[in-house]
């Protein structure tokens, strides 16, 4: 008896210790899950919540996006083009130059309007305080957002009035800047180089078709292709032409642009159309 | 007290030898060839007829340059660099801004290496608007287009062996940027030599860096003075 005494003495020991160290394991790994569950964001009034974020991410995102937020979820290898990948913090619609973070804003506003031609769907049905406490949980997954801040957004200058000579600077801007390489000379999105076009993880990816008339993925306004060309669309092909062209250049373009939509058959995009944001 | 002065004086070498700014008897080098050994795969001929900016550049057909061997064996574009055994701080320096040239719509230096926070300045020599994409995965992305004469000049924040560029507009161009936090780095010329200069002399891991071909390390130990000869040789 005292041999099994000792024994069992020793081994109650031994899984106090091991309970001890679990728990202490648990409590590490909690605590670094709840670090980056500390992420905020803050949207107009609102200031969104990561830990609030994480409840509506695994309702609603996580299939596409992934429980590691890398854009593997479930459904990620039927659709094209993929679910976004948060960990790596690169995304195309900013209001913020090439390379750099995004606002939280612009964030919201992709949540908000979804992105056309793809998997993503506008999240308008979730309430404004949702769609904010998801923008601080996507940004908890890469760690960037807590390494670096965004760069000052883009300045939009006011829109000069379009005019012939307007668009037709815009058409020898088109050509001069290469644009035509991948959108092709008539804006069809059959450019030479078109074919060759991958995304940053290798994907194939196709150039906007200029005259289809349907909507661009970053917002449709004259405003939105203005600032489109100014940040690029980080993660594709698409440059930032802000080296490149001064704003009444840009603008020019933007007007060649939204000549090229509205003349498509059965286009529904007005010159200038409402942002529907 | 006569035979202790050695041990003083080679004591005094180390610890100096680790000091910004020591003189080249108290540094050690590492230099050598890279080569390639069998046939070397062929090159495929670029058709840049799309642009006539990029073709006329080209008295004769450019050729893909992902493997070149010079006449010795020597193979070019390969960046050997210390990877391990490197102590404490890397000395201090203000290095010069780094390159990198589009010149007949092909990338020169193809494959080049600069470190962390050195200032790299992008130029456009051609005729025709380039679009200069580094595709990291350590540090930040970005993708502007430089039209001729524009210059751009940019900096990558981390280590990266190596960053991929690429010009979506002209698809065959391909270049290749490797960053590091310290300053032991070197491309190889087209006879496939190298030589790192100014190490602190100890034990370290070489590593030569290929964009197709792979990688490789050796251990090496270098001593004060006593220049060290390496080989590598990828097939």
């Amino acid at each position: 008896m005292k041999a099994n005494g000792g024994a069992s003495a020793g081994r109650r020991f031994f899984i106090r210790c091991a309970v001890r160290a679990s728990n202490a394991t648990i409590l590490v790994l909690l605590v670094s899950a709840t670090s980056s569950l500390a992420q905020e964001s803050h949207v107009g009034k609102l200031t969104g919540n990561a830990k609030r974020g994480r409840a509506s991410y695994e309702r609603y995102c996580i299939f596409c996006h992934g429980p590691y937020g890398d854009g593997r979820g479930e459904n990620a290898p039927y659709l094209d083009p993929k679910p976004r990948d948060f960990t790596a913090a690169t995304f195309k619609c900013r209001s913020t130059p090439s390379g750099s973070l995004p606002l939280d804003s612009d964030l919201y506003d992709t949540i908000t309007r979804g992105i056309h031609a793809s998997g993503m769907p506008s999240w308008k049905p979730l309430t404004r305080q949702e769609r904010v406490d998801l923008v601080a949980y996507i940004k908890s997954f890469s760690p960037k957002f807590r390494e670096e801040q965004p760069a000052a957004p883009i300045e939009i200058p006011p829109e000069p009035p379009t005019s012939k000579e307007s668009v037709q600077r815009g058409a020898e801007l088109f050509q001069s800047m290469n644009c035509w390489a991948c959108h092709g000379k008539e804006g069809r999105g059959n450019g030479p180089s078109a074919a060759t076009l991958t995304d940053s993880k290798g994907y194939p990816i196709t150039p906007f078709d200029l005259t289809s008339g349907t909507r661009l993925k970053c917002g449709d306004s004259d405003r939105g292709i203005f600032r489109d060309l100014t940040t690029g669309l980080d993660g594709t092909p698409m440059p930032s032409f802000t080296d490149a062209m001064k704003p009444d250049q840009i603008w020019d373009i933007v007007h060649y642009i939204a000549a090229l939509r509205s003349a498509a058959k059965g286009s529904t995009v007005a010159r200038g159309g409402p942002n529907p944001n | 007290m006569k035979k202790y002065l050695p041990v003083f004086i080679v004591v005094a070498g180390f610890l100096s030898a680790g000091m910004p700014g020591s003189s080249a008897q108290n540094t050690a080098s590492v230099s050598g060839t890279v080569k390639f050994k069998g046939i070397a795969p062929h090159p495929s001929r670029i058709d840049m007829s799309f642009d006539p900016n990029c073709a006329k550049a080209h008295a004769t057909p450019a050729f893909t340059q992902d493997v070149v061997v010079g006449g010795g064996g020597g193979l070019e574009n390969v960046v050997v660099y210390v990877a391990d055994g490197l102590n404490g701080a890397p000395p201090e320096g203000d290095p010069p801004p780094a390159v990198l040239e589009q010149k007949g719509c092909v990338y020169q230096p193809r494959v080049m290496a600069l470190q962390a926070n050195q200032k790299l300045e992008i130029k456009n020599d051609d005729a025709t608007s380039h679009n200069i994409h580094p595709m990291p995965v350590n540090n930040r992305e970005w993708n502007k287009t430089q039209p001729p004469g524009v210059p751009i000049e940019e900096s990558f924040a981390r280590e990266e062996i190596a960053i991929p560029v690429k010009c979506n507009i002209h698809p065959w161009m391909r270049g290749y940027i490797a960053v590091f936090k310290h300053p032991f780095f070197a491309v190889t010329d087209k006879d496939g030599n190298f030589d790192l200069k100014n190490l602190p002399p100890g034990t370290y891991t070489i590593t030569a860096w290929h964009e197709k071909l792979g990688t490789q390390s050796q251990k090496v130990t270098v001593a004060a003075g006593q220049p060290s000869k390496l080989e590598f040789t990828f097939k």
